[in-house]
């Protein structure tokens, strides 16, 4: 056992486990932050999807002791700026895309990501970048999904 | 009897008239509290009659199957009739009106459109309604069962008649209070206006408007042309919670002491544990707390679910054969087709159109996995779970654990996707099992393996179609659907049997009542016939948005369309002239406009129409499919591609529509399942067990696979005056309208489904000793 540190939503954590412990259990059952889902724990599905230092990650392929002091892993509880939503969960809601919700905080890091890197690539988020989307939804909310993304990336 | 005619007893005939069955006269109750209680009970009122189907005169009239006059929702409707049970709404201090759904909400947006029918009857805002999910209550009886996509036809109709009910009682008390005539007062967002511009909350008016006693009222609902609140789209009331992570799912629960707990289980499907090598060498692991062998494996509890996995593929467990042992897709196949019903229509001049279509297994793994949290104590028992049938959970989960049913607490979470898995509530067991084997509390999940190669699975199936084509019309059109038979839950069959014994078709199983009860011809093509046969094989079965409906309408479809070719008519001219109803007619061709049907399409594309009738409601799905080489060999890592639907257009006819934005989320979510069925998403069975341990295995759609276009159509004036069946709706007209399409795009009639299962498999099979595929560690290094 050894203690890690890290910038957790921007907050300073420190948490006792084994190093090779995947930081997606050590968010869910010792943080208690749920917000990344599990889906298949072998970085497929997407649905723990979150941002280290900016660029999206799998917390599920990741063992805690990988990650260094300096590191600041953002999860879905910390994408708005207090009240106020990001632009990409603005552009959710305002898209009804969520049924079940459970994919979902996946899908809208993996978005975020994406338009990131799209716009810093000068790529235009057209149906191409959207195909290369990986996130899993079982419930079929896919479409809605590509209109929330082109929606959201406009106000990002 | 006349063949048009509804059949059920007490069954009071439709008036017909959408305006006067609004003023029919309703039985609310009044229950005694000191705040307003009110109460209506499920399955008694008065009911709608028919919309029974009147043949048109254009082709042989088929009389109607069973299906079409009775259909699932009239079964599970009118089996909870005898139960005298109630749903409550509650008027609070606060202002709110709370209402407790005993129904599972597992994305298909029950708890929206529930706030939304109280609201309308209410004249409240639909925030101002607090929905909650029930815990199991035994005396519901069958009324606590979500499936079939019956909730909201079977809820309608009661929930109004207590809102009514509430609004009537809180304007008395207005009345009485302002000193002023009932008639004179109107109500919005939950204030009682006076004619002086008084305004009353609900909250004030609660206790005055409080019966002293029990008492049944006579209650009118409101009248449809009023309506403001139904049929307008709304957003899902928990939609902000979804898009921060606050919804809580049932994993994501901080129930004391429940720690992790994952089930080893063995190579084959079903296997049974025999016995543990080295019990003593995991229970030393590092966060591992307890190991006990179980009924269906080894449970290890831990800290962490990710040391608790690594305990589990650490184990040295010795395992029976299963269930299946040996078995693989062809030698089921192979016991399915001796079980094949003949086709019994004598021949009759003209000619024959066959075709026979194989439909092999089908994982209904949910993205959540199938997980439950228990807390079993000496003498009682407290469950969670996202459970679909908690009654029946409930009574067999006290008999397994030797408790009476009132001291097991079933309480039901909302659930990360179920399309039919969450009627079983095998998680809630196991996870009762552990806890009482352990002494402790635990928060029990599958891993995605364990929900791919041992969870349940839409059966491996076989449709035949034989249709008779004599001059310009067709004169017989036979299905014979065989099948390994599809387990139905145990809570699910007291209620249905007991309804089908009313039906005038005799003594059926309850898949036969299921089948007979589903499965409609919506074409008049002379004696029609649709039988089931099904083999029971220790498969791990259970409906998938839908049981038989998306291969039978395949099959159909696919028929369908070459027996328009024998009559030299185009796939959309037979079915805009052949479907029984004028209401269907209009769906058909509505679609055909809408997707320009006909239209030039490149050598290697097509369209595909096909339509589905069912929950009393028609669909008509016209797909564009790209089978050009190029598209079908485009490569995408860890991935099916293949033929790519390009477009999708969907119209539908589902009755009253109470919240279209969520009706037309469930339409698009089952066209995605359509497209995976039908084109990609195929479970294998090789030597005793299924081959696919996780999504880069088990192909269901995915963004490379989804429709860039799509057009779903409601049809917002239906004639039909009730709420129909959604949940499953988007699924079969889609399958059948892709399979048409695949096999105008290629001249290849489609054999088997999905189309590409036996293609070679895109990736290397996980072991199955291990049995959980272990978590990579290159995170940091793919981050993007």
């Amino acid at each position: 056992m050894s203690t890690h540190t890290f910038t957790l939503n921007g907050e300073r954590v420190s948490v006792e486990v084994e190093d090779d412990v995947r930081l997606l259990w050590v968010l869910r059952d010792l943080l208690g932050v749920t917000g990344p889902k599990y889906g298949c724990g072998i970085n497929v599905c997407k649905a723990c999807t979150s941002h280290i230092n900016g660029k999206a990650f799998n917390p599920c392929a990741t063992p805690v002791g990988a990650l260094s002091d300096s590191d600041e892993v953002t999860t879905i509880e910390g994408l708005a700026d207090g009240d106020d939503l990001h632009p990409m969960q603005q552009a959710w809601i305002d898209n009804d895309v969520a049924q079940c919700g459970y994919c979902q905080p996946g899908q809208i890091m993996a978005a975020v990501a994406l338009v990131r890197r799209s716009k810093e690539e000068g790529r235009k988020i057209d149906d191409a970048a959207l195909d290369e989307i990986r996130n899993i939804c079982r419930c079929g909310t896919y479409n809605r999904i590509r209109e929330a993304i082109k929606a959201g990336a406009d106000t990002m | 009897m006349p063949a048009h005619h509804a059949p059920a007893p007490e069954r009071p005939a439709s008036d017909g008239a959408r305006s006067s069955v609004s003023r029919r006269r309703f039985l609310g109750y009044l229950v005694a509290a000191p705040t307003l209680v009110v109460a209506a009970e499920m399955g008694r009122q008065t009911l709608f009659g028919g919309g029974v189907p009147q043949a048109s005169a254009t082709a042989i009239p088929s009389p109607p199957l069973p299906a079409e006059v009775y259909d699932l929702l009239d079964l599970i409707r009118d089996s909870a009739r005898p139960t005298a049970n109630l749903i409550r709404i509650e008027v609070n201090r606060d202002g709110t009106v709370s209402f407790a759904l005993p129904r599972s909400d597992n994305g298909q947006g029950i708890i929206t459109s529930t706030q939304m029918i109280i609201a309308e009857e209410m004249n409240l805002d639909p925030d101002q309604v607090v929905v909650t999910l029930a815990d199991a209550r035994p005396e519901l009886v069958f009324n606590q069962l979500t499936g079939g996509s019956t909730t909201t036809f079977s809820t309608y109709t009661p929930i109004r008649v207590a809102a009514a009910l509430a609004q009537g009682r809180l304007l008395d008390a207005a009345a009485a209070q302002l000193g002023q005539e009932k008639s004179v007062l109107t109500s919005r967002t939950g204030l009682i206006l006076g004619q002086n511009g008084e305004e009353l909350p609900f909250g004030e008016l609660t206790e005055a408007a409080a019966s002293p006693v029990n008492d049944a009222v006579e209650v009118v609902l409101k009248p449809r042309e009023e309506f403001s609140v139904i049929g307008t789209p709304r957003t899902k009331s928990d939609a902000r919670a979804m898009v921060t992570g606050k919804k809580k799912f049932l994993t994501d629960l901080q129930i004391p002491d429940a720690l992790p707990t994952v089930i080893c289980r063995g190579p084959n499907l079903n296997s049974a544990p025999r016995g543990v090598a080295n019990l003593d060498e995991v229970r030393s692991m590092p966060g591992v707390t307890d190991v006990a062998q179980v009924r269906t494996g080894v449970a290890v509890r831990a800290v962490t679910f990710g040391q608790a996995v690594d305990a589990v593929n650490a184990l040295d467990v010795s395992w029976d054969g299963g269930t299946v042992e040996g078995e693989d897709d062809e030698s089921i196949l192979a016991a399915v087709r001796r079980a094949e019903l003949p086709l019994a229509v004598p021949q009759t001049p003209g000619e024959t159109v066959e075709g026979e279509f194989v439909f092999y297994f089908r994982s209904n793994s949910a993205l959540e996995t199938n997980c439950a949290i228990a807390d079993v104590r000496d003498g009682s028992a407290e469950l969670w779970g996202p459970s679909k049938s908690p009654i029946a959970a409930q009574a067999e989960i006290a008999q397994e654990l030797g408790l009476p049913q009132n001291a097991v607490t079933i309480h039901v979470t909302e659930g990360g996707g179920s399309f039919g898995r969450r009627l079983f509530f095998d998680a809630l067991q196991e996870a009762a099992e552990v806890s009482q084997v352990m002494g402790k509390p635990v928060k029990l999940m599958w891993t995605r393996a364990d929900d791919s190669r041992q969870g349940r699975v839409h059966p491996l199936a076989t449709t035949r179609v034989r249709a008779q084509v004599t001059g310009e019309s067709v004169s017989s059109f036979e299905i014979r659907h065989t099948s390994v038979s599809t387990e139905v839950n145990p809570g699910f069959s007291e209620g249905i049997t007991a309804a089908v014994a009313k039906l005038p078709l005799g003594n059926y199983s309850v898949s036969q009542a299921i089948y007979l009860t589903t499965q409609t011809n919506p074409y008049n093509v002379g004696v029609a016939t649709s039988l089931l046969n099904e083999v029971d094989m220790r498969f791990n079965t259970c409906s998938m948005r839908n049981i038989y409906s998306p291969d039978t309408a395949t099959a159909r479809e696919l028929m369908i369309d070459q027996v328009a070719a024998k009559l030299g008519k185009d796939p959309y001219e037979f079915r805009s002239g052949f479907v029984k109803l004028d209401r269907f007619k209009k769906v058909v061709d509505r679609a055909a406009q809408e997707a320009d049907w006909g239209k030039s399409m490149p050598e290697g594309t097509a369209q595909g129409i096909a339509i589905h009738q069912e929950y009393k409601g028609i669909a008509c799905a016209v797909v564009e499919l790209d089978c050009r080489p190029e598209t079908v060999n485009r490569r995408i890592r860890e991935a099916r591609t293949g033929p790519r639907v390009t477009k999708v257009t969907y119209v539908v006819d589902i009755g009253l529509v109470i919240n279209p934005r969520g009706l037309e989320a469930q339409m698009m979510g089952g066209i995605n399942d359509g497209i995976a069925m039908t084109l990609t998403s195929g479970l294998h069975l090789t030597d005793g067990h299924f081959v696919e341990a996780s999504w880069d295995n088990y192909f269901y759609t995915r963004q490379w696979n989804t429709p860039p276009e799509m057009n779903i159509v409601i049809i917002d004036d239906s004639e039909a005056p009730e709420p129909g069946g959604a949940g499953e709706f988007g699924v079969a007209a889609t399958c059948g309208a892709i399979a048409c399409a695949y096999a105008r795009a290629t001249g290849t009639v489609p054999e088997y489904f999905p189309i590409m299962h036996k293609d070679p498999l895109p990736f290397e099979p996980y072991p199955t000793v291990p049995p959980i595929p272990p978590s990579p560690t290159n995170g940091l290094e793919l981050a993007r």
